[in-house]
């Protein structure tokens, strides 16, 4: 299959890490060619983070040029804007309904974004949204909700549900397994 | 049958040294290098793994292993093998018994270090082999490879990773044989011709290095299969290695490449003859032109370029640049820029953290502070402001003693972290005490190496196997040296740090000040409690703001928008209880 580019935004913190791993992972399952590429370290202190995934049958750079992102994920509304540069045109758009005020905000040396919603719009009216912060605290642990993200991305891939299971049964320990495939089922039926 | 498994090539390296019969490991943790030791740990009933002090010592670890027989690997960042450099000079002298490999991550881009610098020069430099792999499975075969060429050459060997290979993730096949190698010891024979490198002996040895050089030479242009010829279109031809060779593939996929696995020695002839077989030569490479320069010494022609590619981190876009410029046949995408109207998200001390308390006093003394490498680095950024430089580990301390000599003495302090003390910082307060300076030294002691992803050190009470370790005092430390003035501080007590800090500043004696309290991700910290800002009380004064705590956000404004009273966001707050020292106005308290 031609190589398809997924690129992964959010906070240090948010899971999103984690949520890649699980989408390589369950792409080396279905038996194609991977490349899952992230930084880490001082980037991670409730910094901006960026994870790349790409699958195919064959598979080189671990990154995309600018403008070649088939799919992103933003796992936090103000992250969805700072890395359009990187979608295709066309490419398709998962945006987690919540915001992170940045350290430059909260402590004003920098204004809010006042107009986030509609710059979103402009910018992407074909974006699915999703409430996984909500869905998380209804199942009783906001931890979850990289999980419920992770359910929405795969009505976007083409990867059947079942090897995504397998996946997380693989990676995550057993005592948090059944909360975070609970949590994998609504973000799915949320954006299905 | 294959045994296929989705690896960074952090971790495939370590899975590599297990299956070539490695047997003594050490390393000292950096970012992108530190998951190798992370995972060979997992390996422990065959590899002898430890975090050592520092990359000079974790070197000299290597080097006892392989003297001794043994399979040996060190690990560490690239401005770690700035510190390994006085041991690995001299060992390639004497030349590896048991196979040496060491891996060094350079960081292209500088994502999480304090300088760029291309390690393949050191290489050369030292005069060892070099691999570089360009993915997960290459890693994995090339440490392999590496222990092989440093037992038959007796030298030992690099492999350099960068951010980009070691934190990328790619099907590795580890083989049907994947198991742990069971290599026997060389037997250690005492012989003091080959082992110690004092002058009468060293002068042989360097004749025998020239010697060795143009042997591995001859491995890495005929023996090899690391290094290659892929056939493609000759009307242009590249030379390339490392991920780069991933990146002209992906944008350069139709011409012949000649891709170098293990690019030093240099396989001159290789290169001559693949050059000689393509109409013009290009040479693709991350960082220095050093494979540029080599060729063009041999006399051989290569196409120049205006496309700015010798420094910063290649990536598909500024190659599509390159072949715009050179073949002019692709259309760079239009690029949507990223929004400049966006606030910022820098990284930031954790909500909780001990080091912010310091770093709100001294701002507030407006101290002179030399700084060091960690997560306190951290501290030099607004609103807390309290750091004047940072170059390298330990400097925190010289370059304070230097500023003083200069005649600068303004409430001068260095500021460094407890593995960072452990590294390098020791001998820094030693040269402070013996020459009559009167540094006041502050230790940030949270017993873990937090910005790597918390490393056990000689602080922690644990190995990196898990095994209980002596514990290292550091206050003894610096009593033992003769210090006169040793003060050890909770760091979540803000008075007792501003009243001692403010006599230590002032002193004319030098002194050391232990500010101790635990990094909150690493002792399981994060919930620890709440507070809350009661609006009524809060007198938008902006105090608390001072403390930049990712938890303090904007509440309501007041004085037409000018001030913002406080509010405390629950889910980020973790309770360590800084605002609520802070606030003149008792508005902040503890619920839970």
């Amino acid at each position: 299959m031609e190589t398809v580019n997924i690129t992964l935004v959010g906070v240090g913190g948010q899971g999103i890490l984690l949520t890649s791993d699980i989408l390589a992972k369950t792409a080396a399952l279905a038996g194609l060619d991977v490349k899952k590429s992230e930084i880490h370290g001082m980037a991670q202190r409730g910094g901006s983070v960026i994870s790349q995934v790409r699958f195919g049958d064959e598979v080189h750079s671990p990154i995309v040029h600018d403008g070649a992102s088939d799919l992103m994920v933003s796992f936090e509304r103000i992250e969805a804007l700072r890395w359009r540069h990187l979608l295709a045109p066309g490419g398709k758009i998962l945006i987690n309904n919540i915001d992170l005020a940045p350290i430059t905000v909260s402590s004003g040396q920098q204004p809010a974004v006042t107009d986030l919603q509609e710059r979103l719009d402009a910018e992407y009216p074909e974006a699915v949204f999703c409430d996984a912060m909500n869905i998380a605290k209804e199942l009783g642990n906001q931890r979850c909700m990289n999980m419920v993200i992770a359910g929405a991305l795969s009505n976007l891939t083409p990867f059947e549900e079942d090897l995504w299971k397998e996946t997380m049964k693989n990676r995550i320990p057993a005592k948090l397994l059944e909360l975070n495939l609970k949590a994998f089922d609504r973000g799915r039926a949320a954006t299905a | 049958m294959s045994n296929k498994m989705l690896l960074s090539a952090n971790e495939a390296v370590a899975y590599a040294a297990y299956k070539a019969g490695c047997k003594v490991a050490s390393a000292y943790p950096g970012t992108p290098s530190t998951e190798i030791f992370e995972t060979i740990a997992r390996f422990k009933d065959k590899i002898n793994a430890d975090w050592a002090v520092n990359e000079k010592v974790a070197l000299e670890v290597a080097i006892g292993g392989s003297m001794a027989g043994a399979r040996s690997l060190c690990a560490m960042k690239h401005v770690g093998l700035n510190v390994a450099m006085d041991p690995l000079m001299t060992y390639t002298f004497i030349g590896a018994l048991g196979g040496l490999v060491l891996v060094v991550a350079d960081d292209p881009g500088i994502h999480s270090s304090q300088n760029e610098q291309d390690t393949r020069t050191l290489a050369r430099f030292a005069r060892v082999p070099l691999f570089e792999p360009s993915n997960s499975q290459e890693a994995f075969d090339m440490i392999q490879e590496a222990y092989e060429v440093s037992e038959r050459y007796q030298v030992p060997c690099m492999v350099r990773l960068t951010t980009r290979t070691s934190h990328t993730s790619t099907v590795v096949d580890l083989g049907d044989d994947f198991g742990p190698g069971n290599v026997e010891n060389k037997p250690y024979v005492k012989d003091i011709c080959k082992i110690v490198s004092a002058p009468v002996f060293a002068r042989p040895m360097r004749y025998r290095v020239q010697k060795r050089t143009e042997e591995l030479r001859k491995y890495s242009t005929t023996e090899t299969v690391v290094n290659r010829i892929e056939e493609g279109d000759k009307s242009l031809g590249i030379i390339t290695a490392s991920v780069a060779y991933e990146y002209v593939k992906e944008v350069f996929g139709e011409y012949a490449i000649l891709k170098l696995g293990m690019s030093n020695p240099f396989p001159t002839d290789l290169v001559r003859h693949f050059c000689g077989s393509v109409d013009r030569v290009l040479v693709v490479e991350e960082l220095d032109p050093v494979m540029e320069e080599q060729v063009r010494a041999m006399g051989l022609e290569v196409v120049s370029y205006e496309t700015e590619l010798d420094m910063m981190e290649l990536n598909p876009g500024r190659l599509l640049a390159l072949r715009k410029e050179l073949l002019g046949d692709v259309e760079i995408p239009e690029a949507t820029y990223a929004d400049k109207g966006l606030p910022a998200r820098p990284p930031v001390l954790c909500s909780g953290c001990s080091h912010r308390g310091l770093f709100y006093v001294l701002s507030k003394l407006g101290a002179t502070v030399t700084g060091d490498i960690g997560c306190y680095t951290l501290g030099a950024f607004p609103p807390l402001n309290a750091m004047d430089s940072v170059i390298c580990m330990g400097a925190s301390i010289g370059t304070a003693f230097g500023m003083e000599k200069a005649g600068y003495n303004k409430r001068l302090c260095a500021v460094i972290g407890d593995s960072t003390f452990f590294h390098s910082g020791m001998t820094g307060i030693q040269n402070v005490l013996y020459n009559g300076g009167s540094v006041t030294t502050i230790v940030l002691d949270n017993r873990i190496t937090g910005m790597t992803g918390h490393q056990v050190n000689p602080g922690s009470g644990k190995t990196l196997a898990g095994d209980v370790a002596p514990v290292t005092n550091i206050g003894a430390v610096a009593r033992a040296m003769g210090y006169k003035r040793v003060e050890s501080i909770d760091a979540f007590d803000i008075d007792r740090l501003e009243n001692v800090l403010t006599a230590e500043l002032d002193s004319d004696e030098p002194s050391v000040v232990i500010v101790t309290g635990p990094c909150r991700i690493n002792a399981g910290l994060m919930q620890a409690g709440t507070f809350e800002v009661d609006p009524e009380k809060c007198k938008a004064c902006g105090g608390c703001f001072k403390l930049g705590c990712p938890a303090i956000i904007r509440g309501e404004s007041v004085a037409d928008g000018k001030r913002f009273k406080a509010h405390i966001d629950p889910v980020q707050c973790t309770g360590c209880g800084f605002c609520e020292q802070v606030c003149k106005f008792d508005a902040i308290s503890r619920i839970r």
